[in-house]
């Protein structure tokens, strides 16, 4: 069970008579990238939210990071990265103190701050925009940025809620050369998307409908079982029968 | 402790780059103050007025000698009905009349006081008060030679009618209504877009998933407009001492602790505005409806809550304003002490703790 990082068991999530996630059963196994796929209102952040502890399941179990979402949602908190579909750094701070501020806020040291943040820069080539508003960097900048902030302080697992709407293709491909990265050092990676090259990307995917999850394996596997080419196929397969419109 | 500093810090960089906030912080307060200051506060030179002098006897011309001697007013010497003065009232011509009954001086010398009438157009107040005691002092002097020729005691009533403002809101009164007035502002309104700020940024879920507690975020939130709103209390403070010559009375330990009191009342309305409202446009409407317009309208800051419907009364007393509004005029212009407020405050304590109550309730159901 130690190579557990996640670990989902009908789960399930009402708000009135709708049933935004539905009884959903799933493992993620650590240091894997794990991808989650549906249309728009399938529930796919609902459920993140849940894992994340922004909101309390109605019922079933889950675990993160070994911890139950009910009781331990705190010690969750300390082991988790987030990066939501919204932009999530301030515009108005410049890059250096976005990092030194989400950095603070998990409670990395001055020198932990320092170090860590000038490595990130490094990484990212803008070493030389640390004191430049974020409001002016470009969007790619800014989403690889915030991806890097999400995970300064090496988080257990990192919570991607459609990371890269918005952007072209090359620096999709540069973004998640950086998943990659953070998953070779050990870091799990839970990421909702509706880009279906993206899915390709993913170790495992999960394919979301209505709030069920569908179908359940590898890119290679899926193609395999529905009998198609490429993961959009597989999607359009399984999002034909659903019956909730997009929002 | 480290995170909570490092959030605090982030809220001062946000406070501090914005033009629109800062001018919102800073310039609003100052602004308030010098306008109602000096609107309200000029000296009145040549003013008229007019006398009309149903005696015509030795006393009161001796009077309207005196009072055409002094550089305040500019005689008008006229008979007018009641009429005619209201007409030069609503025209705006006179400021004063001064009405000397037939029988002044047959009062004056057989029953040893003697009435005369002075009525003032009050819709300026601050200008009817320095008529009116300028009048007075004029008839002081009167008196005091009419004694000190040897002739017996008299005692000249004026009776003084303040038209359309009986109440004489002016500037005194307005210092207390702009601090209750600054403190809403800068405590509800400005926390409660900050916060929807950062739910319509997308950043709110960020923090909330982080380890940070969400208790501390909120705090940590209002630390800035909390200080912010105490430097501005000190600078209206200073303003009104310096600038209005409008001394604290009382004791100003008092006056801030009250204050603090207020502003975590404010602070605690903004937070609740901040829970319901989806964007900061949505924020400011709501907090400028029903926060700035109440405290303006209903504290008895610009009218006198006696004169309201009954329902307004009642409304009036649900407004925390309304009772710092009180507080601050008592402390501060009356230099009363804690023991003839502690009602008052102990309302808006109860007050406070319901809005606190109300704001941790609803922060728990949202993460439900």
């Amino acid at each position: 069970m130690d190579n557990i990082a996640i670990q989902a068991d009908k789960l399930t999530k009402r708000f009135d008579d709708f049933t935004a996630v539905d009884a959903i059963t799933f493992d993620v196994r650590q240091g894997e990238i794990f991808g989650f796929v549906g249309a728009n209102g399938a529930g796919k952040t609902t459920a993140m939210r849940i894992l994340c502890g922004l909101s309390r399941p109605t019922s079933g179990a889950a675990t993160v990071a070994g911890f139950d979402v009910y009781k331990e949602a705190e010690k969750i908190k300390k082991n988790i990265g987030y990066m939501s579909q919204k932009f999530s750094l301030y515009e108005d701070l410049t890059v250096m103190e976005n990092i030194t501020f989400y950095a603070g806020i998990y409670g990395l040291s001055d020198r932990e701050i320092k170090e860590r943040g000038a490595k990130l820069l490094d990484r990212l080539g803008i070493t030389h925009e640390a004191k430049t508003y974020v409001a002016s960097l470009p969007l790619g900048w800014r989403q690889k940025l915030s991806f890097s902030v999400a995970v300064i302080h090496q988080p257990k697992i990192v919570f991607l809620d459609e990371p890269t709407g918005g952007v072209d293709p090359v620096t999709r491909r540069q973004f998640w050369d950086l998943i990659y990265e953070a998953a070779d050092s050990g870091i799990t990676v839970f990421v909702t998307t509706h880009y279906m090259d993206e899915a390709e990307y993913c170790n495992r995917v999960s394919v979301m409908v209505d709030g069920r999850i569908d179908a359940l394996d590898t890119p290679s596997n899926l193609k395999k079982q529905f009998n198609v080419d490429s993961m959009n196929k597989v999607f359009y397969q399984l999002a034909r029968e659903a019956k909730r419109s997009g929002d | 402790m480290k995170q909570f500093f490092a959030f605090i810090r982030k809220e001062f960089y946000h406070v501090f780059r914005d033009k629109k906030t800062l001018l919102m912080l800073f310039g609003v307060p100052i602004a308030q103050v010098l306008l109602f200051g000096f609107v309200l506060t000029n000296e009145i030179k040549n003013s008229k007025i007019v006398v009309c002098d149903y005696a015509k006897d030795y006393a009161s011309q001796e009077v309207i000698r005196k009072i055409e001697a002094s550089r305040y007013f500019n005689v008008q010497k006229a008979s007018m009905s009641h009429d005619q003065i209201e007409a030069a009232f609503r025209t705006g011509e006179i400021k004063m009349a001064v009405i000397f009954p037939a029988d002044f001086y047959s009062d004056l010398s057989h029953l040893n006081k003697a009435q005369i009438q002075v009525i003032a157009d009050a819709s300026d107040p601050n200008t009817a008060t320095t008529l009116t005691s300028y009048l007075s002092s004029i008839l002081n002097d009167f008196q005091t030679e009419m004694i000190s020729t040897g002739k017996v005691p008299y005692t000249i009533k004026p009776e003084v009618r303040m038209l359309y403002n009986p109440e004489l809101l002016g500037a005194p009164n307005f210092v207390p209504g702009v601090m209750a007035l600054v403190l809403m502002l800068i405590c509800a309104m400005m926390t409660s877009v900050a916060i929807v700020k950062e739910k319509e940024m997308g950043t709110m879920e960020v923090l909330l998933v982080s380890p940070l507690k969400p208790y501390l975020i909120i705090i940590a939130k209002t630390v800035p407009y909390l200080l912010i709103s105490l430097l501005n209390l000190t600078a209206i403070l200073l303003m009104s001492v310096y600038l209005l010559d409008l001394a604290i009375k009382g004791s100003i330990v008092l006056l801030f602790a009250e204050s603090t009191l207020f502003i975590i009342s404010s602070l605690a309305l903004g937070l609740l505005i901040s829970v319901r409202a989806e964007s900061q446009m949505s924020a400011m409407m709501t907090s400028q409806m029903s926060l700035m317009l109440p405290t303006m309208l209903l504290t008895g800051f610009m009218f006198p809550i006696e004169n309201m419907p009954v329902a307004m009364q009642v409304v009036s007393y649900l407004i925390p304003s309304h009772y710092y509004y009180v507080i601050v005029k008592a402390v501060m212009l009356e230099g009363l002490g804690f023991a003839s407020i502690w009602r008052e405050t102990l309302i808006m304590a109860f007050i406070t703790l319901v809005l606190v109550g109300i704001n941790i309730r609803s922060f728990k159901t949202r993460l439900a």
